[in-house]
Order: C-alpha cells, then sequence, then structure tokens
C-alpha cells in the first residue's frame, strides 16, 4: 500500500525455521506484511542488497530499512509492536534467561539437526545422541510450564523453538527414532503450540519439509552410499 | 552502604575476551562487584552450578541469580542499572543495528582466535577468514559512524566500543607472537583508531590484561595447542 508508515516486508524461504519465527511474531501481533520467497540458489538483488554482509534470509525490510539475524529481527518486531501480544518477560532477570534459552537454541539446534539428517553411520549415531541431550536441556527448561513463556502466552524462546518441529519428522525418518519416545514432554508442548493458529499457519507441514529435505540429499549427493 | 541483596559477583578469567566484557561495562556504569578468577583447569563447583550448561566465563552473580553468555549480561547489566552511559540506543532500529554489529564483532574475533590455534600457517590462509571479516567490520563501523566515532570518554562508552576493544585490544601483543600485523592502520584504518583510541582511557587500560602477560600467555598457547578456547565463551 502505497504512502503507510508501516510498510512492512519479511525476505524469507518457506523451509527456513528461522524464517518461520518472524511469520509467527508477525502474525501473533497482527502485522500486516508482504512475505516474498526467496530462491537461495539465485538471490535476489533485493536479498543481497538489504544483507550484503550474511546474503541470509530471514530480512525484515521496515518503511525501506533492513533487519536481519532472526533473533534480533524478533527483539525489533518486539520493541516496535509492543502493545500487542509481548514476547519478552519485563523484567530484566527474565529477559537475560529468555535470551539465553533463545541463544542455547540457536547455537545447538540447528547445527546438531542438520548433522542428523544429513549424516549417515557413526556421525549420525553421534549426532543424534547430542540432538536427544540438547532436547532433554530444553525439556528441563520447560518444567511443567505450559509454555517457556509461562502457562498463558507463548514466549521468546517458544517463538525461538516451535519452528524447528516441523523438521522432527525429517530428523526421525532419516536417523530412525522417534522424539517422542525420548522427548514427551517437548513433543507435548509442541502440539500444545501447533494448537494456536498463528503458529500452524506459519509452520509448514513436516512431510513437504520432508520432501524438501529428500531434495536436498538428492541434490548434494547425500543420498547414495 | 553496601546492600548484600544486591550483590554482584563475576566470575572472570584473566584473559578471557569474554569476561573482560563484562568487567569493563560493570566498571563504566561504576557497579560495585566482587570477582572471582577461576582455573579453567580446575573449575570451581560454583561455576559449575551457576552455568551448567557451558560450563564457561563470564557468568555474573546478581541477588544470587546467576547470567550467562557476555552478551546477554551486558543487556542485563544495562537493562538493571539505567544510568548513563546507556550501552544500547533507545531506537529500536538503531539498537538492531548494534545488536548486529556486535554479534559479528564476536564472530570475528572467534574467527581470529581459530586462526591462531590453527595447525595451517599464516601463508597458508590461516588468518584469511579473520581479515575478510575484519575488513567487513571495517566497512560496517565507517557507515555506523558517518562522521566518525565521536570524542571518547569513559562517561560515554557504548556497547560497541565495549566489545571493540575487549575483542582486539591486546592485538599488539598477538602481533609480537604472530611476528605480524593483525591490525593494520593502512587496511583498517577506523577501527585502528578507534581501539588506539579507547585504548588510551584509564579505565580500558587497567581492565585489559597486561602486555607481557598476554605475551607470554599466547605464546604457550601457540605451542600447546587450545584446551583453552573450549573454557570461554
Amino acid at each position: 500500500m502505497e504512502g503507510t508508515n508501516n510498510d512492512v516486508v519479511l525476505l524469507d524461504f518457506w523451509p527456513s525455521s528461522f524464517g518461520m519465527r518472524l511469520r509467527i511474531a508477525l502474525a501473533l501481533k497482527g502485522i500486516q506484511y508482504e512475505g516474498r520467497e526467496e530462491n537461495l540458489f539465485d538471490k535476489s538483488t533485493l536479498l543481497l542488497e538489504m544483507n550484503s554482509v550474511h546474503k541470509k534470509i530471514p530480512v525484515l525490510i521496515h518503511n525501506g530499512k533492513p533487519i536481519c539475524e532472526s533473533l534480533i529481527i524478533l527483539e525489533y518486531i518486539d520493541q516496535v509492536w509492543h502493545d500487542k501480544y509481548p514476547l519478552l518477560p519485563s523484567h530484566p532477570y527474565d529477559r537475560s534467561q529468555a535470551r539465553f534459552w533463545a541463544d542455547y537454541v540457536d547455537k545447538k539446534i540447528y547445527s546438531t539437526g542438520r548433522r542428523v539428517w544429513s549424516g549417515k553411520g557413526e556421525d549420525q549415531e553421534e549426532a543424534k545422541k547430542e540432538f536427544i541431550e540438547i532436547l532433554k536441556t530444553l525439556e528441563g527448561e520447560l518444567g511443567d510450564k505450559t509454555y517457556f513463556g509461562g502457562d498463558d502466552n507463548l514466549g521468546f524462546v517458544d517463538v525461538a523453538l516451535v519452528p524447528f518441529t516441523s523438521w522432527f519428522y525429517s530428523y526421525e525418518t532419516c536417523a530412525n527414532f522417534s522424539i517422542e519416545a525420548v522427548c514427551p514432554k517437548l513433543v507435548a508442548w509442541a502440539k500444545r503450540c501447533m494448537q494456536i493458529e498463528c503458529v500452524a499457519n506459519s509452520l509448514p507441514h513436516p512431510h513437504k519439509i520432508y520432501d524438501y529435505v529428500l531434495e536436498l540429499k538428492h541434490k548434494f549427493g547425500l543420498d547414495t552410499n | 552502604m553496601e546492600d548484600e541483596n544486591n550483590k554482584v559477583t563475576l566470575h572472570g578469567m584473566w584473559i578471557s575476551t569474554y569476561a573482560k566484557k563484562v568487567e569493563l561495562a560493570l566498571k563504566i556504569k561504576g557497579i560495585t562487584f566482587d570477582y572471582v578468577e577461576e582455573d579453567l583447569s580446575n573449575k570451581s563447583s560454583l561455576l559449575l552450578q551457576y552455568n551448567p550448561i557451558y560450563k564457561k566465563v563470564p557468568v555474573l552473580l546478581h541477588r544470587g541469580k546467576p547470567v550467562s553468555e557476555s552478551l546477554v549480561i551486558l543487556e542485563y547489566i544495562d537493562e538493571t542499572w539505567k544510568n548513563e552511559p546507556r550501552f544500547l540506543p533507545e531506537d529500536p532500529y538503531e539498537r538492531a543495528t548494534v545488536r548486529f554489529w556486535a554479534t559479528y564483532c564476536l564472530q570475528m574475533s572467534d574467527t581470529m582466535k581459530k586462526a591462531f590455534i590453527s595447525d595451517k600457517d599464516v601463508e597458508e590462509g590461516a588468518f584469511d577468514e579473520f581479515f575478510e571479516k575484519l575488513k567487513v567490520m571495517e566497512e560496517g563501523m565507517k557507515d555506523f559512524f558517518p562522521g566518525g566515532r565521536s570524542i571518547i570518554c569513559a562517561d560515554n562508552l557504548r556497547l560497541l566500543d565495549i566489545i571493540i576493544v575487549c575483542s582486539l585490544g591486546t592485538y599488539k601483543a598477538a602481533e609480537e607472537v604472530l611476528g605480524m600485523k593483525i591490525l593494520d592502520p593502512e587496511k583498517y584504518p577506523f577501527v585502528y583508531s578507534w581501539v588506539n583510541t579507547l585504548l588510551e582511557l584509564p579505565l580500558v587500560k587497567e581492565t585489559l590484561p597486561q602486555h607481557d602477560k598476554v605475551v607470554s600467555r599466547l605464546e604457550f598457547i601457540k605451542q600447546n595447542g587450545f584446551t583453552f578456547q573450549s573454557h570461554i565463551s
């Protein structure tokens, strides 16, 4: 819409867990935006210009100005649109804990998960063990709460983590294990999150992710012995 | 009058660039704190209790509750002690930009550490990735501070000042041990001038580790590898 004060564009890629975080946040806060799908094997000039340092999605462009790195974008969204559905708590100590755990998700889940779906033999087994430990650690942090953010609403850590649950079916199928069997509380949490429309509408179906993973494996020759 | 309830303790290690960031931040804000020097080959039970996830320094303890991860700690300090200088700007877009470059600077610093302990020689390209990142940092900072980084004094140090001087402040020691330039004033004039201006400040001088101690330690690490690296966040 021409001339509005709140022109929001999200450069995204449908299977990206990092992009999903922002779809969820924007939906929870009722923010209208234009989602633009990037082809990561043929990046647009806009993407290369808006994220010249990393050349990665997601990028949020707000009134023409780019913000990069999904957790930084999440904090930005939370600060600008603070009235509706705040994601970070208000007390500094609680905020520090939310940031710590979101950072933990960033450091651990993507890279270990990648070794789970793309690995073979010993490497895959080891990645699987590490991955389960990471999920168990997160279960410990969740405890008996409904969400990481508390009993009522999703919080910063929920939004940071829940996108990766759309990849669970792929991890399980590629590495032959059941996440629910080892981390039932976390899977129960994921199901509760999916009851929330904004979350369910922002995440692709796990089988679609799996098809994408098979494509990637084929493309990079990871499906041969 | 010291309020026991408000007690602040920092668990650090003298050569940890991450712990130094927190130490400098506390001093800039004028916060009284106790300091515990950790022996990373023999970590205290307190450290393991306060940071069970990573078992690393720095850990900040405030009112008996621990905070870990240096950037998380710096933001916690800024949000709890709201006196000047504020480390982060109020404006959301500027704040996001500062966070972006703070994270990037930490990545650049990690790259330098990896290069330092790498099996590859400088000639084989061990430092290439670091110099690429330093170049990006140079260009990024020139854009971010279009008129140059204005008069720096202890009263107006911000997040990026803290991060850059603690990450690169001991560069001369590294240059001595490696026998090569890390921060070439001709290639990276902005960063060079910024770091050296910060190094003049008494508060920074008294916080960063002494040159000779760093040189000995870096020589030791270069010869003996990197069990050191895994203990520091």
